[in-house]
């Protein structure tokens, strides 16, 4: 059978070329490129509410980010919700005594996590919990509320 | 009546053993992948004529899928004010469903009908009985090593569809509409999960790569051995390609990303 060379070397560019646009897919449009491995630790805030935060949601310090939800669970007790958020490992000095609020980006955009630093000189650790705690802002019950008011008011 | 119901019989039994028969052809088709790979020169011709020869029309039709969905995208974000998910939109539609999808489409309509008229023509002019008179298998000798080549190609040809239309998409929304380059890739990068998208887009893309091959290496084979035949072969081919794309893609969709 003949057999001739620019077939191989094209056949060699077809699969190099598929195989980088996948490497390209993972790096640059995905979040691989960006991942942190297990190079992180674990700490938990128990909310009164945690409204729409997502699992993967973002955490962060002055807007900048620092780790993501990890898990969000409801307190079978209490029937508070458990928010876990793994914390990357070089952000190891946050105060114990921080609070953190959920807040959402922009009026329409994705809920997060703003931890504020406390004035503490323990630092969190891994599994501890935050106590100061504020939940998520409803717009339906915000909105429900300033109605209330508002017809209370004539 | 009477006829109608004969008629309807036969249909009926004669559907049926025609998958019967294309379920036997696979069989024996993956059976014969093992002979392959002795003899990588077989798949790699059979890669050039299906992968190579394919890549100039998914590269461009990537490329202008990408582009329309940035102009698109653009236009309907920009009401909103939230351009800067363009990148999100492009990469999550091609990712997830345009790049196996149009590929496996344009795959079918461009190796899987050439697959259909080679194997058909060779049965018409008797290479394949001839073959089999000189005790050479041709289900291991020529179908396997094209079924393993439309198989590997077909996911290699998804990635660079979806790759080359992000490209696209880029080119579009950030060079000529102005969307700001770092929100661009910054959401995509922050939306789109390797696991989660791009990998469940690649094992869509498998299947429809191991389905498109099947259906058209069976109906080259099926074909009944004149002119006619081996054109209405073709034509079904592509049929019935971009049919059973189209079906497993929503069942495919479904167990991924839905809730049912």
């Amino acid at each position: 059978m003949q057999h001739s060379k620019t077939q191989d070397t094209l056949v060699g560019f077809f699969v190099a070329s598929g195989v980088a646009a996948l490497f390209y897919m993972a790096l640059q449009v995905s979040n691989l490129g960006s991942y942190t491995g297990d190079d992180s630790y674990t700490v938990i805030a128990h909310f009164q509410n945690s409204g729409g935060l997502k699992v993967k949601s973002p955490v962060s310090v002055a807007g900048v980010r620092i780790g993501r939800v990890s898990a969000i669970r409801l307190d079978k007790d209490s029937h508070e919700s458990i928010v876990e958020m793994r914390i990357e490992s070089q952000y190891n000095n946050l105060p114990s005594d921080s609070g953190v609020s959920i807040y959402t980006a922009g009026l329409l955009g994705e809920q997060y996590v703003s931890l504020d630093p406390g004035s503490s000189d323990e630092y969190l650790k891994d599994k501890s919990t935050i106590d100061i705690t504020s939940s998520a802002i409803v717009l339906e019950e915000m909105i429900g509320k300033f109605m209330l008011n508002k017809a209370e008011g004539k | 009546m009477f006829q109608f119901l004969q008629n309807l019989g036969k249909t009926t039994r004669s559907s049926f053993a025609k998958l019967g028969r294309a379920s036997f052809f696979l069989s024996h088709t993956l059976t014969g992948i093992s002979d392959v790979v002795p003899r990588p020169n077989l798949l790699i011709k059979q890669v050039y004529s299906v992968g190579v020869l394919s890549f100039l029309i998914i590269t461009i039709s990537g490329l202008f899928v990408g582009m329309v969905l940035g102009l698109q995208g653009f236009n309907i974000l920009s009401d909103f004010g939230a351009e800067e998910s363009l990148g999100v939109m492009v990469a999550a539609s091609l990712v997830r469903e345009l790049g196996p999808v149009v590929s496996a489409l344009l795959f079918a309509g461009r190796a899987g009908s050439a697959l259909t008229a080679e194997i058909g023509l060779m049965k018409a002019t008797e290479q394949l009985s001839g073959m089999e008179m000189m005790a050479v298998d041709p289900i291991k000798r020529i179908i396997s090593p094209r079924f393993l080549a439309g198989f590997l190609s077909m996911p290699l040809l998804a990635a660079l569809f979806s790759a080359i239309g992000i490209m696209g998409g880029h080119v579009v929304g950030v060079g000529m509409l102005g969307v700001d380059d770092g929100a661009f890739w910054a959401q995509m990068q922050a939306s789109i999960d390797f696991q989660e998208d791009i990998m469940n887009g690649i094992l869509k893309s498998v299947v429809f790569g191991f389905v498109v091959s099947w259906i058209a290496l069976f109906e080259g084979y099926d074909a009944i051995p004149t002119s006619e035949g081996v054109s209405r072969a073709t034509t079904r081919t592509v049929v019935n390609s971009a049919f059973s794309v189209l079906a497993l893609d929503f069942i495919l969709t479904a167990l991924m990303f839905g809730d049912i």
